[in-house]
């Protein structure tokens, strides 16, 4: 075609043009409306955490004191501190990781390093779906017919350990299957070519780098079970104890537990209430600590693994 | 060939530690039919199952029919969904889409802190903070009720709903989308008509594990639902769903007592629900799955 043949195009005529133009602004004034809902959206749910975080802040603030810290529950749990709580739950939360994490690695690493996709994977993994979306309060019963009945350890830190530690076995899987995922394969390939056998490949170099990962993980699988409750109120935790835990088969109090105690089930209700909020202050200040913790360390991860 | 051996050896360390998990749902199975089937003995299923009077501490004429709770836990579920579902599935059109990395950077955080609040905080939020409001501003009876109790489940099932829509609408190959804006489409009707539908079925399995999650939330319908085991006339009635009943009742239940052996046996129906639901959920994920766009 030559230039003259393009250039004798006639031109669509003005009218025609126009009436695009219409059709393209409503479009345009559409995915406007839409964005504009879609951002609605997100505030609606950025508001739910700052209101929900904001109102404990602003009411549980003035409970937090030294003394409401390090000091042991007083006067039928009416006056005193938490500290009693804050010992039971780290050592719940710590000795439940203890449980699921070398469980969890390891099945991760047979899943991503060793399974082949086929049944035997595929059985495994709906394992672990439906492990994951168990009810908390069935895992207490569990725990309660399993380990505290059966097994007879009593309601008991051991106890909680067990029950916890295979409630937060799915989040650990998750996040380690992830962790192992973010290896690049040149890696293993370049063990492989040195002679390196399977086992020594994942110990020496798919580990390695992939444990900071790794360790996100387990800081949110913490959090999670230092956050749950009808998974210990039948399996570990007690309403009331005089005294700190001393062996793994004492039983203890817990933070969400103690929430939940002291705004349901006790007689001073009303009056309980600062102890209450200053609970729940702590609870939160705990496991969103930790879960900041892990999204400010996976984003340094990325940031490094993109470098 | 020794080195082999122990190769071998360690590869089957792996698999019989990866089966724990399946282990556990199957021991967890056993120790609720162990323990709930007895109920059987009592009851009939049919009478348990449909039975409209919960009265298992009465001494005289204990009742044990587990569907007030049944349909408790239904409404709550089902009203929480209303707003979950468009609110998670909007959430996650936002981060996956339109969000520039910045603020991605921001709200995506937002949406994990608010999957880890525990259970507990926000159900204590609804009972020192919302039920008030409710009453005061709502002119409700009873602040501690179905809705509230819905909407604080709500906020627990978007931050799971969102994560999963989220990367199912990743999921959707980039050359599609180019396709569609390469006709002329906006970035609005892209997503409508393309992005959306070829992300539905992992969307659909992010609603179902949403939906789980809420029917399994215990701590939130606990403290927030009422507690009252009639079936509901308004949204405002006060309900007691069935792991609220469990919770709230195991401690005070004679051991191996008939009252005991029937919250096991809500325990075995509230299980299986939330297992037809997260098989429901993998089967959609398995089923509909995009590998690229010659599977559509």
């Amino acid at each position: 075609m030559t230039a003259e043949a393009i250039l004798s195009i006639p031109t669509p005529p003005r009218q025609s043009l126009s009436v695009t133009t219409g059709r393209d602004r409503a479009r345009k004034t559409k995915q406007w409306l839409a964005f504009m809902m879609l951002r609605g959206a997100i505030l609606i749910v950025a508001a739910a955490l700052v209101v929900i975080v904001g109102f404990l802040v602003i009411n549980g603030i003035s409970s937090i004191s030294w003394g409401f810290l390090t000091e042991v529950p007083r006067n039928n749990m009416t006056e005193g501190g938490i500290w009693p709580c804050i010992v039971g739950t780290l050592l719940l939360s710590l000795g439940a990781m203890a449980v699921a994490l070398p469980l969890g690695v390891a099945s991760a690493i047979y899943l991503h390093e060793y399974a082949l996709p086929g049944r035997t994977m595929r059985i495994i993994r709906l394992g672990v779906n439906n492990l994951a979306g168990v009810p908390s309060v069935v895992f207490g019963l569990f725990g309660l017919g399993l380990f505290v009945t059966a097994m007879n350890l009593g309601v008991s830190i051991l106890a909680g350990w067990l029950t916890l530690g295979v409630l937060c076995l799915p989040v650990i899987i998750g996040t380690t299957e992830e962790a192992l995922r973010s290896v690049p394969a040149t890696y293993r390939e370049a063990s492989l070519a040195l002679g390196g056998t399977k086992w020594q490949t994942i110990w020496r170099v798919v580990l390695p780098s992939a444990l900071p990962g790794i360790l996100t993980g387990s800081i949110l699988g913490i959090s999670r079970a230092a956050g749950e409750t009808a998974a210990i109120m039948f399996t570990a935790a007690v309403f009331y104890t005089p005294k700190m835990p001393n062996s793994i088969f004492s039983d203890v109090m817990a933070l969400p537990y103690h929430i939940y105690v002291l705004a349901t089930a006790g007689t001073e209700i009303e009056k309980t209430r600062p102890i209450q909020y200053g609970t729940a202050l702590v609870l939160i200040a705990l496991v969103l600590g930790m879960n900041l913790f892990a999204i400010i360390l996976r984003a340094w991860l990325q940031r490094r693994g993109s470098r | 060939m020794r080195r082999s051996t122990k190769e071998i050896i360690i590869k089957q360390a792996f698999l019989a530690t990866a089966v724990t998990s399946l282990a556990v749902l199957a021991l967890i199975m056993i120790f609720l039919f162990m323990e709930g089937l007895p109920t059987f003995s009592f009851v009939s299923v049919k009478d348990f199952l449909f039975g409209l009077d919960w009265y298992p501490t009465d001494e005289a004429n204990p009742a044990y029919g587990i569907l007030p709770l049944i349909v408790a836990s239904g409404a709550v579920t089902a009203l929480s969904s209303l707003l979950a579902i468009p609110l998670g599935v909007m959430t996650a059109v936002y981060l996956a889409e339109i969000a520039s990395p910045r603020v991605r950077a921001v709200v995506k955080p937002v949406v994990e802190m608010l999957a880890s609040l525990p259970s507990v905080v926000i159900g204590f939020f609804g009972m020192v903070i919302m039920a008030p409001f409710l009453q005061d501003y709502f002119g409700v009876a009873v602040g501690l009720n179905l809705s509230n109790a819905a909407l604080m489940l709500a906020f627990m099932s978007v931050p799971t709903i969102a994560s999963v829509s989220e990367d199912a609408i990743y999921a959707v190959p980039r050359d599609l989308k180019e396709a569609s804006f390469a006709l002329g489409a906006t970035h609005l009707e892209t997503l409508a008509r393309v992005t959306l539908p070829a992300a539905l079925s992992g969307i659909g399995t992010a609603v179902i594990l949403g939906m789980s999650r809420a029917i399994g939330e215990t701590m939130v319908v606990l403290m927030v639902a009422g507690g009252a085991a009639v079936i509901p006339n308004s949204l405002w009635s006060p309900v007691r769903p069935m792991p609220a009943s469990i919770a709230a009742e195991m401690a005070e239940a004679p051991f191996r007592g008939h009252h005991y052996h029937a919250l096991f046996a809500t325990a075995m129906v509230l299980f299986m629900v939330t297992l037809f639901f997260n098989i429901l959920a993998d089967y959609f994920s398995h089923k509909h799955q995009q590998s690229g766009s010659a599977s559509l």
